[in-house]
């Protein structure tokens, strides 16, 4: 689940994690009104939307307005805010239709004497949290990644006891750090890899993260997101979701149990299991087709849900054909077959339709399908199935 | 022979009185599958199946001398259920929960490495030994003892993958579901490794998916240590970076994890590698010819 840097920050104040002081608003006036509250005389106003990349984003409707940027007066946040709500941006990170822009966070401004980067992730490979801190504060740290990896510092850390003094003192030691800026980041990083063992964050991300002129450590941006799976042990935290930011349809089908996901293409595709899923996207690839969709009805898959999936895919107006590829295994090919001929009726198909029936109780639920006049093109295995899709949309 | 699991292993479901677990100890069960009891706290007494209810997994140990347990309890409870399980000496423990929160699964993958036992999953269908154990919910049917060794971090892909060795009359020894979450029990490699020592296992399959640099990792080790001929699959080609594709795992991030990279990994390894998913069994079998 990802949040706004906005709520974000929120996050890392009451963790003590400084931040600069900043007002969430929706309209010019209460950006203006933010502006007055934080006195002056620079603030910065910054579009509010999960993807990253905002500074460089432009806005659709006004191609001269950046995603964030610094103002001098109340008049300027104001106009700077009526640019940006209500308003698309467009950031590496959005495609090219772009995000919405509902609300902007005024934040004040501070003197900068260095910026750095910092995200704890989980790494993979080690099974551990990781702390990374990069000297390239500000940058893309995929391009810091690939063109200087020696750049990054890494240390990893126990959850269980948190990072300790000592790898603070190496990374100020490797980055330069010193005097009353060191005595700072020990509290700075030890409470952020806090923040993301007590939040079960996926990611925690801090770009860029300053020392001002004064030895501050402070965090300019925020960017928070958490591991799904455990959200279960933060309801607080679930009231942070921004339904507004996600795909509707993929909200319509995480609600009724289903994993979707919308892409470009006009093949749409209704499989069980993710990695079949996955795999059924590719062989329409393979076969020269682009499939529409990611859709995993999940193991035991009922009537109700097939038929939402339908309604979910077919609400796409790029969906020029549908394959359905099922494996059955607990989920038998007589339900699946009982699904797809009450969602016919329900939903009633103006695509052609492949469907590729393998597995449990196969050959009767082939049956039922071939008995219910329902115009379905049967395929006889998966590239059989890929191929008969393709050809349908030519 | 075979790896993990034949037909001496005894073993539990923990979570046995639930649905899932109830229903899955029955199809095991019927497969043939030496199952010996269940544990769920505060149940001992009852009976699931024919099968006695107890409240630890110690316990059940004591009184049917279970070796193997199979994961059925609630994702909030799992990492305790494993940890149980480990504690009581359990020698494979398969977690077929999915939705585990990761951070669970940093303390539980320690003490796991610590200890004798393998940890299958979670978020995986399971393990099978075609014809002597199943542990897990994989349709029993479709499997045919024989040579191939099949790993895989998805579920019915797995089934596709067993359907099409079946068919072309290979069989498999050992067909083991690693899961799709982002920390699992056992890799790609700690399986290379007992396939590699396996007199059944005479070919490797190893499926995987975006995300991560597992498949890396293995093509490195195959490179290095395996003889046997291997061959893979790499599903996720068409899949934007960014985006959680059902696994917790299966996700792009930082241009890292993608088909491609993963793919030009294995063929450098001498992998064959499968161009499309309909033909996973044929690349077992170019594999089996090239080494010959």
């Amino acid at each position: 689940m990802k949040i706004h840097e906005y709520q974000a920050k929120e996050l890392f104040r009451k963790a003590q994690v400084p931040v600069l002081e900043g007002y969430v608003a929706r309209t010019p006036e209460e950006a203006a009104a933010a502006y007055v509250k934080l006195g002056g005389p620079i603030a910065v106003v910054k579009a509010q939307v999960h993807a990253g990349g905002r500074g460089k984003g432009t806005v659709v409707q006004v191609p001269t307005q950046r995603g964030v940027q610094l103002v001098k007066s109340a008049e300027e946040a104001a106009k700077v805010a009526k640019n940006l709500i209500g308003n698309d941006l467009v950031t590496i990170q959005t495609g090219e239709q772009g995000s919405r822009v509902n609300q902007v966070f005024v934040e004040a401004g501070c003197k900068i004497a260095r910026e750095l980067y910092a995200a704890v992730v989980l790494d993979r490979a080690e099974k551990m949290p990781l702390l990374m801190v990069s000297s390239e504060g500000g940058v893309e740290i995929e391009t810091v990644a690939h063109e200087t990896p020696e750049k990054i510092l890494r240390e990893h850390f126990d959850p269980a006891h948190g990072l300790q003094s000592f790898q603070v003192r190496k990374l100020c030691k490797k980055l330069g750090i010193e005097g009353p800026a060191a005595k700072n980041a020990d509290g700075f990083f030890k409470k952020l890899c806090k923040i993301f063992v007590d939040l079960d964050c996926a990611m925690a991300e801090i770009n860029p993260l300053v020392i001002t002129e004064a030895g501050e450590m402070v965090a300019l941006d925020a960017k928070v997101t958490f591991d799904d799976n455990a959200m279960f042990r933060h309801p607080d935290l679930k009231a942070l979701r921004d339904l507004a930011e996600e795909e509707p349809a993929e909200v319509r089908a995480s609600n009724t149990g289903l994993s979707y996901v919308k892409l470009d293409g006009n093949i749409a595709c209704l499989v069980n299991g993710a990695g079949l899923a996955m795999a059924t996207m590719d062989i329409i690839k393979y076969h020269g087709g682009a499939p529409a969709n990611f859709l995993d009805v999940g193991g035991g898959a009922n009537t109700q849900q097939v038929t939402e999936a339908f309604r979910i895919i077919l609400s796409d107006p790029n969906v020029k054909a549908i394959l359905v590829n099922i494996f059955g295994g607990i989920a038998r090919c007589t339900t699946i077959a009982t699904a797809l001929i009450e969602a016919s009726k329900e939903v009633g198909f103006t695509v052609p339709l492949v469907v590729r029936l393998e597995g449990t109780e196969v050959e009767e639920g082939k049956r039922m399908l071939k008995e219910s006049g329902l115009a379905v093109i049967a395929a006889d295995n998966l590239t059989d199935a890929a191929m008969k899709v393709v050809a349908s949309v030519k | 022979m075979s790896i993990l699991v034949n037909k001496e292993t005894r073993v539990i479901c923990q979570g046995i009185t639930g649905k899932a677990g109830a229903f899955h100890t029955k199809g095991c069960k019927e497969y043939g599958t030496q199952m010996v009891g269940g544990v769920t706290p505060g149940k001992k007494g009852e009976t699931v199946e024919g099968l006695p209810v107890f409240d630890t997994v110690q316990e059940a140990v004591e009184q049917t001398g279970a070796n193997a347990s199979m994961i059925f309890v609630p994702p909030a409870f799992t990492a305790d259920a494993i940890l149980e399980a480990v504690d009581a000496g359990i020698k494979v423990i398969c977690a077929i929960t999915e939705g585990v929160p990761v951070l669970d699964m940093v303390h539980v993958y320690d003490v796991v490495r610590k200890s004798n036992s393998y940890l299958i999953g979670p978020n995986c269908p399971g393990i099978i030994t075609p014809g002597e154990c199943k542990i897990g919910i994989m349709p029993g049917y479709i499997h045919k003892p024989g040579a191939v060794g099949i790993m895989s971090r998805s579920g019915t892909l797995t089934y596709e993958a067993v359907w099409q060795t079946s068919q072309l009359g290979l069989g498999q020894s050992t067909c083991v579901g690693i899961g799709g979450d982002p920390i699992i029990g056992t890799s790609q490699i700690d399986l290379l490794e007992l396939y590699e020592k396996d007199d059944a296992t005479e070919v490797i399959l190893m499926i995987g998916e975006i995300g991560g640099d597992a498949e890396e990792k293995a093509a490195e080790y195959v490179a290095k240590y395996v003889t046997k001929p291997v061959a893979a699959f790499i599903a996720g080609a068409t899949a934007p970076p960014g985006k959680r594709m059902g696994h917790a795992g299966a996700i792009i991030s930082g241009g890292k994890g993608t088909a491609a990279e993963k793919v030009a990994a294995l063929e450098a390894a001498g992998i064959v590698v499968a161009p499309s998913p309909a033909d996973m069994a044929k690349a077992v079998a170019e594999a089996m010819k090239r080494r010959k």
